[in-house]
This record gives C-alpha cells, structure tokens and sequence, in this order.
C-alpha cells in the first residue's frame, strides 16, 4: 500500500519538478510518411508562431534490422520517446508482407499505451449531416480482439481469441473516469455485448461498474454496441465519454469520425503507463504527398490535445480559437474541405489569427 | 424450367384439392402446414418487451384483411424461463410450418442457469437459421439525414462471436472464441450472391477486419473472394468494417448488397437502421435451407414503452407483408405494403419514433383504414 502511494506520488513530483525547472519541454516528433513531414512542419509553424514552450526532437522511424533479423523501429526512437514520454507523429505506411510487423502497433507495445481517446466534436464551418456531436470514444488498445491469437485448428476452421483482463479493463476504465473529470464531462457510457459474449464483456462490464463507485460525480451508464450504433446516427448528443473494448473502440471511433466530417479532422491520442503518443490518424496519401495539398488539420489537432495533456493549457486555447477561427471562415480550407489552399496557405491563415 | 414445371404440377393438385386457395401457395406448400380449411398455418412468438403489442397489431391486420393464415401461438422466452414453451416444442412447430414470425427476445447478461448460450442463439442453432436478411430502404415521408437508402445487408449468424466459447483461464483473464469456417463462410457467400441475383442488385460488398484478424476474417474473405468468381456479373467489393461505418453515416447510398460476419453484421444492420428511422421501421428475415423466420431488422426489445402502446408496428406489420409473399400471398402482402406506405405517405398518424403523437393501436388502424 505505502510502495503504491510513494509510487503513485514521485512521477507526479518529478514532472512538476521538470516543468519548473526548464520551461522547456522535449517532445519527440516522428512526422511519418507520405503528407506526415509536409503537415508536421505545419504543425511546427504554427507552435512556433505561437510560442509554446516545446523543443522538437525528430526521430525517423522506418524500420530497421535489429540484431535479432526483424524489423523494428530504431532503438534511437525509443530512447527519445522514453526520456520525453511524450510524442507527435505524422501516418505511418505499414508495407504488406509477411514478417513485417505494424509500426503502430509496435510503438503502441513498446510504450504500453492501452488507451486511445478520439474526441469528435462538431467543427464549425464544416457542413456535415449532424450537428452538434461532442462525444469522446477511449478504446481499450492492447488486448480484446486484436490480441493477435489465431490459429487453424484443422482445415477451414479458424479460432480467434478474443482476450479480456480484469487488470487491463479496469486501468482503461479508470482513465475514461478520470478523464471523464478531468475534462469536465460529465457521463461515461460503457459500450459492451455481454449479452453475447457473457463471460468476457461480463468481465469489462463489471470493472466498469466496480470504478463507477469510486466516481460518484460523473454518471455511468451501460449500452449495448447496437444500441449505441442506431442512437448514435439517430441523436448523437445523447452521448458524452464512450468506454469499450478494443474492436468496438476500433469501430465507434471510425464512425463518431464519419459523423463530424472524416478522419481529416479528428484527433487522437494514445495514453501509456510510460508516456503518450499524439497521432493523426489518416491514411499517408501518397497520390498528394509533396504537392503542399495536405489537410493538416487532424495533426495540429492531435496537438493541442498534447498540449492539454501536458498542462499548456493557455497555448493549446490558443492555437485551437485560431484554427477554429480559420476553419469557421472558410476562406482558406484544403482540397478535402472543398477549398482551393495549399496547406502552406493554411497554416499561414492560422498563424495570422493567433493574435 | 423444371422449377416451373414443378410450380405448376403442385399447383393443379392443389387447385384440384380447394380452387380458392391453390394457386397462391407454392413457396412452401404441403398438407402438413395447412389447416382444412386451407388456411396456411404459422408460427408465432410474441417476444419480450414491446413484442406482444406489436404482435397484436399484426393480427389485427390479418383479421381486418381476412388474410388466410393462421397462428400458432408461442411463449417463449429467456427472461421468463418458467412461463416459456419448450426449444424443443417451439423449433417442431417452426419445423413443420416452415415459416414464423417472432418479437424480439430479450438476452440478459446472466442466464439464470449459468449458460453462455442465448435462447436466441439455440433456436438458430437449432433451425439451422445461418443467414439473416435486413433490408434497410428509407421509407416515404420518413424524414432522415439521408435519402434513398437502399441496401441488404446479409448476416452470417451462426458462428464467429456469437458461439458462446469462453472461459476464465486464471481469474481476471477470459478467453472469448471466435470460430470462423470455410464451410459456413462459403454458405454466407453464395447466400448473398444469390440473393443479389435474385432481386436483381450490382455488388456485393464484404465487410471484415482481415488486416487485423488475418486468419478468422481472412478466411471468410477468401471464401466470399472464392464464390465471386462464380458470379461474373455481379461486382464484388471488400471493406474493413470500421471504414465501412464511417462510409455508411457520410455516404450510405453507395452500398448494395453487404455480406458479413456475425458482430459486424449487427453492427452494420442497426447502423443502417438508425439511417433510415430507427428500429421500428426495418424488417428483417432469418432464412435456413428449410424455413424462414421473419422478425425485425434491428434487434430492440424496447422495454422503456412496454405497456405504454407508443411502439411503431412499421417493421413488424413489414415482416409480417415478407411472409406473406415468402408463401406466395402476393396480393395480400402488397395490399398491407400498400396501406402501410399510405399511412406515411400521408403522416397524419404518426408515433413517437417518427416525431408524431399517435399510439401503437392508432397506426394499426389507420393501416386497417388503408387496406383495400
């Protein structure tokens, strides 16, 4: 018990310590592939222009032949992103062949990072079909469906195994309330099918519910995965924070997505036991990479998110009125958004409301 | 030809039997499931929640209409295990009238003896009922985000993660298993092929999570990739399911014909629902090499109006027109299909769902009124 509350208390110490003593802080920055370096470097304009205190540390992370014979990411990347515990990263490519191992799912084990949040909120000046949608989805990220155990029992029969922990239910259950608070939210719907699968979302439920009573200020209620799926496209602000499982997660984020206008616009950020990951989670689009085309949109979002995560909540204001300002106006959007910028032209738009 | 042929001989026994009624059964058709009278005989379950109302109203329909079915009436359910009918009872019943129309059944997340199986996953699995119809087409005078919705989607739903495969390892892990099989996959596929065939649609889209799952999912890919060669003329197309939900809230008219696994299946099926009006407006069918079992499209119970006769009978009197011409009662299916795209079209009588203020017992008969 004591060993759990010194534990809980030094990480806490040691940043707050860290943000008094530089005012600075390192982040790693991985731009990615395809469009990731031209909209990193929007993102880098714009925090310059805004002055928030943070100091770019860029890795590549193409993968490498590590001693072992297997690709992986280069041992230069983990070491920043262990020393910074904190990161932006552009898309990734992940090349299909066998043998070869999803850089995403890679950084996501090599950092433990078990939750990922999407926030979809509507954006104004962005036409969509639904109005008013502000619902966060936090995804258990580590296990559950994707937790990569298959196998062909004979000929034409496969079995997958979908795992579920008490330990990873509850720790993901525990961010999404804490979150929920922090954030000033005020309901977590758990989003399940243990009426199908009993035993395993049985399990995810009643952690969820165990947590519940630990925060009685912020409301909890549990949904089936269809029922949320028809509610959602039918009145979406019945919905605040959404707790699931990984596929489920995997699948609602996706949609809540869709409804606000695409996966150009939603940020995301993965949460760990040993830092965070802020990530746009767009495809690379090679077709308009290097052309000045690229919506940075997602990306810059993503870091705004960073920066409230890293308590820079003034700056983050900042930069989000000024994009949100561009965004409203409409004068300077993307190809995407039906404008006719470049991202340059953009990022400029943005830099010049900062003020 | 030999199809027809046989239609046609069935036929003049038939007429020979009772001339009235023996030119409109064909479908399903043998002495076993018609009273004396002629009247075709069907299995009825009621359902938990608002089932038994919209139930009511379906009957009430067929009495107005003078539609020669008749029921054979049910209890049966899982939240009320000592009031329920026998499986066994039920799936004869089914069995031998080869045809049912049925209420939702409520599944708790506790059955009261410990099993993993719902009484919906028995009676599936029981009747062999693989493949699960929803045809999600917007309605007139409906008034959604989306127009024009118009497509199937087909729902493998006797294995994948329905299959009620668990256990708890070591406390705090539980294992959860989804099977997937080339045989069952194959069946799904060449269902939905046919079925596009049939009704004269252009692609067939599978949905799946094969980058993730490569060998589950794979493999009912490769089985759906497999039987598409068979059909030359009918496009085929894959989609991961997570871009598939975010394709079908921004652009859902792109979609035809959709075969999938079973959860996503469920997804992808209330998903579309929401589209065009909610779970009160969609019907749906589970079909087995035998028989055919017709209930809503988006599985609800919804156990917050029971009792209050506010739920929309839309899909349930919907279900009930598909039965009717699944037995080759076409102009009766068409007279009730007709009343009930009156009674929209109109939108003088319209409940909650819809945005109106009418009840339950309201819209029945205003689709009563309709019926001519």
């Amino acid at each position: 018990m004591a060993a759990r509350l010194i534990r809980k208390i030094v990480p806490a110490a040691k940043t707050g310590a860290s943000q008094y003593s530089t005012g600075v802080r390192k982040v790693t920055l991985i731009p990615g592939h395809g469009i990731g370096p031209e909209i990193t470097v929007a993102v880098q304009k714009i925090f310059e222009a805004a002055k928030v205190p943070i100091e770019w540390d860029e890795v590549d992370v193409t993968a490498v032949r590590g001693p072992d014979g297997k690709f992986g990411i280069p041992q230069k990347a983990i070491d920043s992103v262990n020393a910074n515990k904190i990161g932006l990263k552009g898309p990734l490519m992940t090349p299909v062949g066998k043998g070869y191992r999803s850089l995403n799912l890679a950084l996501r084990k090599e950092f433990d990072l078990y939750a990922n949040v999407r926030p979809c909120k509507s954006l104004d000046g962005i036409k969509t079909l639904y109005d008013n949608v502000d619902v966060v989805t936090i995804r258990e990220n580590t296990e559950g469906e994707y937790s990569g155990i298959e196998h062909e029992i004979v000929d034409g029969v496969v079995q997958s195994i979908k795992l579920i922990t008490e330990e990873a239910s509850k720790r993901v259950a525990e961010f999404a309330f804490q979150f929920a608070r922090d954030n000033k939210r005020k309901k977590v719907t758990a989003v399940h099918k243990a009426n199908i699968m009993r035993m395993s979302d049985g399990l995810f439920l009643r952690c969820c519910r165990d947590l519940a009573t630990k925060y009685p200020d912020i409301k909890f209620e549990e949904r089936y995965l269809d029922t949320v799926c028809l509610n959602m496209v039918q009145d979406p602000s019945k919905f605040d924070v959404l707790v699931m499982p990984n596929l489920y997660g995997d699948i609602m984020s996706d949609m809540c997505s869709g409804l606000v206008g695409g996966l150009g616009l939603t940020p995301s950020g993965n949460i760990g036991k040993n830092g965070a990951l802020f990530e746009s989670v767009h495809g690379t689009a090679p077709d308009i990479a290097g052309k000045d085309m690229a919506n940075p949109t997602a990306l810059l979002l993503s870091s705004i998110m960073m920066l409230r995560h890293m308590q820079l909540n003034e700056h983050a204001d900042r930069v989000q009125n000024a994009c949100y300002e561009v965004l409203r106006e409409g004068k300077a959007l993307t190809g995407d958004l039906g404008g006719t910028a470049k991202c340059s032209e953009y990022t400029n738009a943005i830099i010049s409301k900062l003020n | 030809m030999s199809l027809l042929s046989r239609n046609i001989f069935r036929a003049l026994v038939q007429g020979s039997q009772h001339v009235s009624k023996g030119v409109h059964t064909t479908a399903v058709n043998n002495d076993k499931n018609q009273t004396k009278e002629g009247r075709i005989k069907c299995t009825l379950i009621p359902g938990d929640g608002v089932g038994p109302e919209l139930v009511y109203s379906v009957q009430e329909v067929f009495k107005a209409a003078n539609i020669p079915v008749q029921f054979e009436s049910f209890f049966f359910s899982e939240v009320n295990p000592t009031l329920s009918a026998p499986l066994e009872d039920v799936v004869n019943s089914i069995t031998r009238n080869k045809i049912c129309i049925k209420g939702i059944l409520a599944t708790p997340d506790f059955s009261h003896t410990g099993e993993l199986q719902t009484l919906n996953m028995k009676l599936r699995n029981a009747l062999d009922l693989y493949a699960n119809v929803v045809h999600v087409k917007s309605l007139p005078n409906v008034k959604c985000r989306h127009n024009d919705v118009d497509c199937i989607i087909i729902r493998e739903q006797t294995e994948g993660e329905y299959s009620a495969l668990e256990h708890e390892s070591v406390p705090g892990v539980v294992e959860c298993l989804k099977i997937i099989t080339a045989a069952k996959s194959e069946r799904i596929a060449k269902f939905a092929f046919d079925y596009a065939v049939k009704m004269g649609r252009k692609k067939v889209t599978a949905v799946h999570k094969a980058n993730i799952m490569k060998l589950g999912d794979g493999l009912f890919l490769r089985s759906c990739e497999e039987i598409a060669k068979l059909y030359p003329r009918i496009q085929f197309e894959k989609m991961i399911v997570d871009n598939c939900t975010m394709q079908m809230v921004s652009n859902p008219n792109q979609f035809d014909v959709m075969v999938t696994p079973n959860l996503y299946g469920n997804i992808v099926d209330n998903l579309a629902s929401g589209l065009v009006g909610g779970a009160g407006v969609v019907a749906g069918a589970s079909y087995s090499a035998e028989c055919a079992v017709f209930e809503q499209g988006a599985r609800h119970i919804f156990s917050g109006a029971v009792g209050k006769n506010i739920a929309n009978p839309t899909a349930m009197l919907l279900c009930s027109a598909n039965l009717l011409a699944h037995v080759n009662l076409h102009s009766y299916s068409k007279m009730i299909k007709n009343a009930i795209n009156k009674v929209l079209k109109d939108g003088k009588v319209r409940t909650k769902d819809l945005g109106g203020q009418s009840t339950t017992l309201d819209f029945t008969h205003a689709v009563i009124h309709s019926l001519v």
